[in-house]
């Protein structure tokens, strides 16, 4: 029911009959819902039978390609283990994805106040983005003394710059209309920024927020990769190197899945936030209505 | 509020041999005098590159003239435009009520106290129901009078309108010529209104200056004396179309002329 329906109380014409077609689209509408959840479930399900099938036939041994048995034993059996390295990998991720956020959009709305600032150092967040982070973490670890803040700096190198790319194009995309009744009605820089460059901004951020998450965890298993394990205790990159060294490929396999799990969550929930923030007015989070 | 006669009518701004040339050369204004009076509604009438949004643009503070003055009666204050452009301009990410309050918001007014005007505003409009929607949520014709209230809520001594129902359907738009004369008719506003439709200009308002392009300069004013409320009934009177056929030759003119 449109706003307009609401508030008048007049419901459209014929409502409650509906034709061949309708009822064609409407069901297809259903069976897609039913099928988005059910058909990933009965594919992992499959995947995980004929893995199992092929390690049993091919009598496969299993420090080179374990079961999903066995890679669930290990996952419950080393689960302490495997939950204190999670944590650890979750929060040098999760410190990197907010340092990302402050230092992209704040270096974002510096560059959008003074062009001068932009012009002199844009093009140097360019090539820090477009330099493999693989490549410059080991040059990091030999400068700065404090794994958890290389590991940080690794992690931040990644993930700033969808932030920052994303933000600024945001700021840049006000309505000229508005921009112009802005400046009729006397607005201050601030004012304008605040009412009218930010919220402009926000879904573009959004977009470049989604990029980040999943960055930053690609920047934090990249540096525990190169940190090794010295200090800090081991994340879950530097347990799936470890155990690689001792060939127990189940715990691998374990870890890989958790990290696998960590970049889902991340996206869902940064999904979600900006689901949140812009349903009431953003096109991207309407459902049409006819 | 009722109207005083054309010539009794104070003065708010005056134009005075307004220049404006591009960087490029183009000349988008040449010597555009015109007085604007209080309770006058003028709309500017020519073919699109006459130069009458530039003249808009002009008084609405957005580009500085090459050459000529501006005056406002009294001076210039805050508060003392409003503008309603071709779309409606609305922030997607605000309510109506939000929209409406922006004027007084960037003067630092917080929504308290202010409320009752921006709901008056509203309310004049016909929307008071819908304060807490969003844009999106609203018509073509709705956005565009959350628009108007937007820039009557200060009570501005001057309401520039560039070509605002231009982009909506025919229907939409006699409705909400009819409701724009009878708003003002309450209030009582100032309006300077950009259009290239003939009947529109006719209809709406009491003095009509044609303009001519290559180089944008009026070529003529007309006065329309019928009197308001006007309505539906004044669209198929003999008068409208007297003053219709009289507009749209004076348009022709300076078409011919300008080719």
């Amino acid at each position: 029911m449109s706003l307009v329906e609401r508030i008048t109380g007049q419901a459209a014409p014929g409502a409650g009959a509906i034709d061949a077609d309708e009822a064609r689209r409407q069901s297809r509408a259903r069976m897609e819902r039913i099928a988005r959840w059910v058909l990933p479930v009965v594919m992992l399900l499959a995947t995980l039978w004929l893995w199992d099938r092929i390690v049993a036939w091919n009598e496969i041994p299993h420090y080179i390609l374990p079961g999903p048995g066995r890679v669930w034993d290990s996952l419950t059996g080393d689960w302490a283990m495997l939950w204190d390295a999670a944590l650890l990998t979750a929060r040098i991720t999760l410190m990197a994805l907010v340092l990302a956020v402050l230092g992209g959009a704040g270096l974002a709305i510096l560059f959008n106040q003074s062009k001068m600032l932009e012009l002199s150092l844009y093009p140097y967040a360019v090539i820090l983005q477009v330099t493999p982070v693989v490549s410059i973490a080991p040059l990091i670890f030999i400068y700065v003394e404090s794994k958890t803040a290389g590991m940080l700096l690794c992690a931040w190198i990644v993930a700033f710059f969808p932030v920052l790319s994303s933000t600024t194009l945001g700021l840049n995309s006000v309505d000229h209309n508005l921009r112009d009744l802005f400046r009729i009605y006397g607005a201050s820089r601030w004012q304008k920024l605040w009412f009218l460059q930010l919220p402009s901004a926000l879904p573009y951020f959004l977009g470049g927020l989604k990029i980040a998450g999943g960055l930053s965890l690609i920047g934090a298993v990249v540096a525990e990769l190169v940190a090794g394990t010295g200090g800090v205790g081991a994340g879950l990159a530097a347990r799936i190197q470890e155990a690689g060294y001792r060939l127990n490929i189940a715990r691998m396999f374990a870890a890989l899945s958790m990290i696998a799990a960590m970049g889902v969550f991340i996206f869902a929930a940064l999904s979600l936030l900006s689901h949140l923030l812009l349903r009431k007015w953003h096109e991207s989070a309407l459902k049409r209505e006819s | 509020m009722p109207v005083a006669p054309l010539s009794d009518r104070p003065p708010v701004m005056e134009l005075a041999g307004i220049n404006k040339t591009f960087a490029g050369g183009i000349v988008a204004l040449d010597g555009m005098s015109m007085a604007v009076n209080a309770g006058d509604f003028i709309s500017l009438l020519g073919p699109s590159g006459c130069g009458k949004s530039t003249a808009l643009r002009i008084m609405a503070g957005l580009t500085q003239p090459t050459a000529g003055r501006i005056d406002w009666h009294g001076g210039q204050r805050a508060g003392d435009l409003g503008v309603v452009f071709q779309e409606p301009t609305l922030m997607p990410w605000a309510t109506v009520a939000d929209n409406v309050w922006l004027p007084f918001r960037l003067r630092g007014k917080s929504y308290g106290e202010v409320r009752d005007d921006v709901l008056e505003a509203l309310r004049l409009v016909g929307l008071e129901k819908f304060q807490t929607a969003y844009p999106r949520e609203l018509s073509g014709g709705m956005k565009m009078r959350v628009s108007i209230a937007r820039a009557m809520v200060t009570h501005p001594r001057l309401i520039l309108m560039d070509e605002p129902f231009a982009a909506l359907d025919e229907i939409t738009r006699f409705k909400l010529n009819n409701d724009l004369l009878a708003l003002k008719a309450k209030i009582g506003c100032t309006v300077v209104f950009v259009t290239h439709s003939v009947f529109e200009s006719v209809f709406l308002s009491d003095r009509i200056v044609v303009m001519a392009a290559r180089p944008g300069r009026v070529v003529r004013e007309l006065e329309v004396d019928a009197p308001y409320p006007r309505d539906d009934a004044f669209r198929t009177s003999a008068g409208y179309a007297a003053h219709c056929r009289e507009a749209s030759d004076a348009l022709h003119a300076a078409m011919e002329a300008a080719a």
